[in-house]
């Protein structure tokens, strides 16, 4: 091989791995933009099951209330996935841009799981809890819409109690208590509450 | 453990505590932290650390690497046959089952065998000093009974004097900050120091000649120290000078001084026209105010520069301020940057057994104050005379939820805006009085008048004229 024809396979080369590497690079930008797109935009609703009229308890935090709202949502039969699909459906409208109560980006409901007798354990992401904002009223807020919208909605709930990420967690966020599971009565008493504006 | 497995898990939680009674609480606390597994702790310039101790044999290892480790470069490799460690420029080689090694390449025995437990080279406890100043090549000082490992110079002293001018007081002077757990219980006061070189007074005993705080004891256990203060009422501890200095006052005292207030006081006023003289026994306290937060646990960041423990503290001392100027005896839970958590801040008060129990937050949302009473799970279990501890409110709920509506109706008599509300916040649930919690929001100005003196003085100052309103009340009801 001649000198000429080495500087030429050189030149392929580099221009070759130039290219290339700027492809990866194009690529890299284009899945991590993709990523961080649909990582906040709010949890889609569901698809399953007949459209149903339900009552989501929805916080406002400019008057510190906690207000029914009726909503036309898909809900699956299976109690569980009701459950959770109803805590998605809330939750999605406090990732909304206008909403009165916003929350983390990202936030969301891992699951929800029914113990009998009358338990209903949720489970909520860590991007809702440790992204939460801090204060009495503002976690009471969060743990009162998603407890009251689900013990109006699902019948036999007698109990809610919340984890984090399967763990549990002393406060939501610094005040509201997580460790304690709250019997249905106490929920009402809350929602009552928060019904009246400040 | 799987999601299911969780779920029940913690279904069940909610019947596991639910007979932790009132009265052994202080027990429970102090067990809690005896109960765990066995801890070397390390003590240097550099860094201080705690670590788990393995039984081997029916003797003490610890893990060499995780030993050195924060110390400085260590590397370990294993050639099937040895165990070689590289610290800084110094090698060392362990034999698994033999106690000789070499070190700086001279022998150094172990008098124990070493063991390899998965790649992990475990030396005895009991020879460590002497291996890590072989190592580090400086001195070492190991307390093998309690696990305390002292390297270099790492130290903290203390002395402890009753104060001359404000007895029964008790003064503890250190020469490096501290950050002890404590824990109260009749008659006693533990502070136990896991993470600070505390080291040994001239004598294990001290008395102090005094009636009310007559003795402390000095004793190490289980990589900690521990001073156990002795006292005839209960007792409680304020932090200040930077954490240099703890001060341990009895309940009987009608105020706990800090040694260094917080940098911003409210101004006192003068009494009100409707304060009455002092009538409260020494024994008795009348309030229990609880600065939310403190320490570690910072509370809402209200802005860069300002935590919600900071406001809080302020306001607790301004709400003081204003109830002992209205004759009501009153005691902080805090007064200083203290880390308490939910059950020790019940635990004390509850072991004083006010008429009323004040906690306080602030937030950045919001206008006015907010002011809460517990919520309640219908199902109460006491047993006899002992009260179920995370239903213990229950009793007293009536009269704090009037409590909550005279405090703001005090409040909107000063154009401040109130509301009144039930929330699920520890620990309201747990305390054995009238309980309210206060939450505290800007006023119309901004964020910035949550540290304004006016605005917290003109609250607690009101927050004080409702709480007098109610005396006879909440006698009453005690």
């Amino acid at each position: 091989m001649t000198a000429r024809s080495l500087a030429i396979a050189v030149i392929i080369l580099v221009v070759a791995s130039l290219s290339l590497g700027g492809y990866v690079w194009h690529v890299h930008r284009t899945v991590v933009s993709a990523v961080s797109v649909s990582e906040a935009q709010p949890v889609a609703a569901p698809v399953s099951g007949p459209p149903e009229q339900v009552s989501l308890y929805v916080a406002y935090d400019s008057t510190g209330t906690l207000l029914p709202e009726t909503a036309s949502i898909p809900l699956p039969q299976d109690r569980q996935q009701r459950a959770r699909e109803l805590l998605r459906a809330l939750i999605t409208k406090y990732l909304e841009k206008n909403s009165g109560h916003t929350l983390a980006p990202g936030s969301d409901v891992r699951d929800v799981y029914m113990v009998e007798p009358g338990l209903a354990v949720v489970d909520l992401n860590s991007e809702l809890a440790n992204g939460h904002r801090s204060g009495i009223l503002v976690e009471e807020l969060t743990l009162a819409s998603l407890s009251q919208t689900l013990t109006i909605n699902v019948s036999g709930i007698t109990h809610i109690k919340f984890l984090v990420e399967g763990k549990e967690r002393e406060t939501l966020a610094g005040h509201v208590d997580l460790m304690a599971d709250y019997d249905v009565s106490e929920i009402n008493q809350m929602a009552n509450a928060l019904q009246t504006p400040q | 453990m799987g999601r299911n497995q969780t779920a029940s898990y913690s279904a069940g939680l909610r019947y596991v505590g639910r007979y932790l009674l009132i009265c052994l609480l202080s027990g429970i606390f102090l067990s809690s932290s005896a109960a765990d597994e066995k801890r070397l702790s390390i003590y240097s310039v550099v860094a201080n650390y705690s670590l788990p101790v393995v039984e081997h044999n029916g003797q003490d290892y610890v893990g060499l690497l995780e030993v050195l480790d924060p110390l400085g470069a260590v590397k370990a490799s294993t050639d099937g046959k040895h165990w070689k460690l590289r610290y800084d420029k110094v090698e060392g080689e362990f034999t698994p089952g033999s106690s000789l090694t070499r070190i700086r390449r001279d022998d150094f025995d172990l008098h124990s065998e070493f063991v390899l437990d998965n790649g992990r080279g475990l030396v005895p406890l009991s020879s460590l000093g002497a291996l890590l100043s072989n190592i580090l090549g400086g001195p070492v000082t190991l307390h093998e009974a309690s696990r305390r490992i002292f390297i270099g110079n790492a130290a903290v002293h203390f002395t402890a004097q009753m104060s001359a001018h404000n007895s029964p007081t008790l003064l503890m002077n250190f020469t490096a900050p501290v950050n002890p757990t404590i824990a109260t219980e009749p008659g006693k006061l533990h502070m136990v120091f896991t993470h600070e070189p505390l080291v040994a007074p001239g004598s294990p005993s001290l008395t102090f000649g005094d009636k009310t705080i007559p003795s402390a004891s000095y004793e190490e256990s289980n990589g900690s120290a521990e001073i156990t203060v002795n006292g005839t009422a209960p007792l409680f501890a304020a932090f200040s000078n930077g954490n240099k200095t703890i001060t341990i006052s009895a309940s009987t005292q009608t105020n706990i001084q800090a040694a260094a207030p917080a940098t911003q006081i409210v101004t006192p006023t003068a009494p009100s026209p409707t304060a009455t003289p002092t009538i409260a026994t020494p024994q008795q306290v009348f309030a229990v105010v609880d600065a939310g937060h403190g320490g570690d646990d910072r509370g809402e960041t209200i802005t860069d520069q300002l935590s919600e423990k900071d406001i809080t503290l302020n306001l607790a001392r301004s709400l003081r301020q204003e109830l002992q100027t209205r004759g009501l005896n009153t005691l902080l839970i805090r007064d200083g940057n203290l880390t308490l958590n939910a059950d020790q801040r019940a635990t004390l008060t509850n072991t004083t057994h006010p008429i009323i129990y004040i906690c306080l937050h602030a937030s950045s949302e919001g206008h006015g104050v907010r002011l809460y009473t517990a919520t309640l799970p219908a199902d109460r279990h006491d047993k006899g005379p002992f009260l179920d501890w995370d239903t213990a409110q229950a009793s007293y709920l009536p009269l704090s939820t009037v409590a909550a509506n005279t405090m703001a109706q005090s409040l909107q008599q000063k154009q401040i805006a109130a509301r009144v509300l039930l929330a699920p916040l520890r620990p309201l649930n747990n305390i054995a009085a009238a309980a309210v919690a206060v939450e505290v929001t800007p006023s119309p100005d901004g964020v910035s008048s949550l540290t304004s003196a006016g605005y917290q003085q003109q609250i607690s100052s009101a927050l004080a004229a409702g709480v007098l309103s109610l005396r006879s009340k909440l006698e009453a009801g005690r």
